[in-house]
């Protein structure tokens, strides 16, 4: 009545070695089959971090509502800009951002914050991505209201040709203004959440090995978003450093892969002209992003529940 | 077909220490000479060359001293470690119950745990929903289920999470020792579910130290030591090497009669 037997014991092993593409993919492909899982992990999180409060997830709109009505009048006079225009533009610059800090920050500290669930019940590490992702992505939606009020009460002045850089700027550029193309902003969310989850994954699985990486992550944040053209416009650049098409336009803000993702969603929802080059990027960036990812997946998948 | 297949498995943890690789050792080892020979991550063998192998209808008792590895084991058997040498093969739906509270939310209701958990294992929404009513009334929490988890004491977190395996028809069902935290008459309840449950071609692996559970619940043992198996067999082999006695000498008289009904004693006691 033993609970071994003999011959099943000299079997040659048959399940694959855990580093392997296929446990990999299956990993990424079982965690996104459970949606119902990471759907209600990630709604979870954001009823909990709201739990007790009166208007509940409400204070994520609110929040935004204010940063950007006050940092969008601050910076309008500073840039001598009319408010009309760019406090919408910051408005949306701001709501991409959020969500790319959040992949940036949450997603390195996505398996460590994981760590009891990963330590107690078997599931893909994909699953504890996908919630995080998910959980932007819900703050994203609710960010996305106050972009429709900004919308309505400045649709006079985006629904035509505007410019956004100060008056005095000799050879502006002229927007086109809001039109149809604004739906690309429907590609342009999905592609960036899809860039979301390669993020978390690859930086978690990053961080949970070498904890220094989320301090880093945190320290250079704060440079990141004043670097990125979000509370000033690449226009601003160009009438200021004086010239032409070149120069520091080019350096500061098309070596930033971030400002990429950003005008992929803020130049459709404003109208902003748009240059094809920016999906480039961002594709190529996604494919390179993805096949870090995998290769994480495959080496260290199976090391995360060792490391956290 | 359920089953557990594991070949020469073992399991190392690296152990990453910030003040072991922190700049200022790294200078003062160099300043001093030969004392910082620790340059590579020291590592704890939890498991050394594992092999076994599992099939439907086993009741397994691990036993062993507290760091013997049971745990580890158990959690090789579940798959959140995968062997860092050697091989591990699961088949079969596998729902563990370790560490109580750890795992659990502590600020969310009893409900919202079940539904978690639930999702977990493999339960749809719609599948847990159905099954909530029988879990409230099989872990007689009762309205205590619509608080939150930090309210709840021990046992009854056992309570809860028994209720949610036992619940959703698990192939592997794999409790380390906390289960004994409830109280006799509810002990008695989750026997015969468990029982019930390894009939319905299920498998069981249960890490514990007291031999009255192991009895109830089990009919051959694993005797764990130091990361390796020490002895494997009947349960009654195992445990009277293991404890230098016949372990049915010391269990009181009532129990022995009661287990003279079950299943779980009939080997033992066809070999006695």
């Amino acid at each position: 009545m033993q609970a071994t037997a003999e011959i099943e014991r000299n079997d040659a092993p048959a399940a694959a070695p855990s580093r392997s593409w296929t446990r990999a993919w299956a990993d990424i492909r079982n965690g996104i089959a459970q949606r119902e899982l990471w759907g209600h992990l990630g709604w979870q999180d954001i009823k909990q971090r709201y739990r007790r409060s009166v208007i509940g997830p409400l204070w994520i709109t609110l929040s935004m509502a204010i940063t950007a009505a006050g940092l969008g009048f601050l910076y309008s006079q500073l840039f001598h800009i009319p408010v009309e225009t760019f406090l919408p533009y910051l408005t949306v610059g701001f709501i991409v951002w959020g969500f790319i800090l959040g992949c940036l920050t949450e997603g390195a500290d996505t398996f460590i914050t994981n760590e009891g669930l990963i330590k107690h019940l078997p599931a893909p590490i994909t699953v504890y991505a996908l919630r995080t992702v998910w959980r932007l992505t819900l703050m994203l939606a609710h960010n996305l209201v106050v972009y429709v009020v900004v919308l309505a009460v400045f649709w006079s002045h985006l629904t035509q040709r505007y410019i956004l850089s100060p008056p005095e700027t000799p050879n502006p550029e002229w927007h086109h203004g809001l039109g149809w193309d604004a739906l690309l902003a429907i590609p342009g969310i999905a592609l960036i959440a899809l860039n979301g989850l390669w993020v978390v994954i690859l930086f978690g699985i990053i961080s949970t090995r070498y904890r220094d990486i989320p301090q880093v992550i945190s320290a250079l944040t704060q440079l990141l978003f004043f670097m990125t053209p979000i509370v000033w416009t690449t226009d601003i650049l160009r009438s200021r450093v004086g010239g032409g098409d070149g120069g520091w336009r080019e350096l500061v803000a098309e070596l930033n892969p971030l400002y990429h993702y950003i005008q992929i969603v803020r130049a459709p929802l404003l109208g902003n002209n748009m240059n094809w080059h920016n999906w480039v990027v961002v594709l190529g960036l996604t494919i390179v992003g993805w096949s870090l990812a995998f290769l994480a997946m495959r080496n260290y998948r199976a090391r995360v529940s060792y490391w956290v | 077909m359920v089953s557990i297949d594991v070949w020469n498995a073992s399991v190392d943890f690296p152990i990453f220490d910030a003040k072991s690789r922190s700049m200022k050792k790294a200078l003062l080892s160099k300043a001093g000479g030969k004392i910082g020979t620790d340059s590579k991550v020291p590592i704890i063998e939890a498991l050394r060359d594992i092999t076994l192998s599992l099939k439907e209808g086993d009741r397994v008792g691990l036993v062993g001293h507290n760091g013997a590895g049971k745990s580890t084991l158990l959690r090789l058997l579940s798959g959140i470690y995968e062997p860092t040498r050697g091989q591990a093969e699961i088949r079969g739906k596998v729902a563990p119950v370790f560490d109580l509270g750890v795992g659990m939310d502590q600020e969310i209701s009893g409900y919202e745990n079940i539904l978690i958990r639930g999702l977990f294992l493999g339960m749809s929404r719609k599948q847990m929903q159905k099954r909530v009513d029988d879990i409230a009334e099989f872990t007689e929490l009762g309205n205590y289920l619509s608080m939150p988890l930090r309210t709840y004491s021990t046992g009854m977190r056992v309570r809860l999470a028994l209720g949610v395996v036992t619940s959703i028809d698990p192939e592997i069902l794999l409790l380390d020792e906390g289960i004994g935290a409830v109280d006799a008459a509810f002990l008695d309840k989750a026997r015969d579910r468990l029982f019930d449950l390894v009939q319905r071609s299920g498998l069981l692996v249960f890490a514990s130290h007291s031999d009255d559970l192991l009895l109830e619940l089990c009919s051959s043992a694993i005797w764990m030591d130091k990361g390796e198996i020490r002895q494997q067999g009947s349960l009654r082999d195992v445990l009277t090497s293991y404890k230098g006695k016949d372990p049915f000498e010391s269990v009181s008289h009532e129990t022995l009669q009661r287990l003279g009904h079950e299943p779980a004693a009939a080997n033992s006691q066809d070999k006695a």
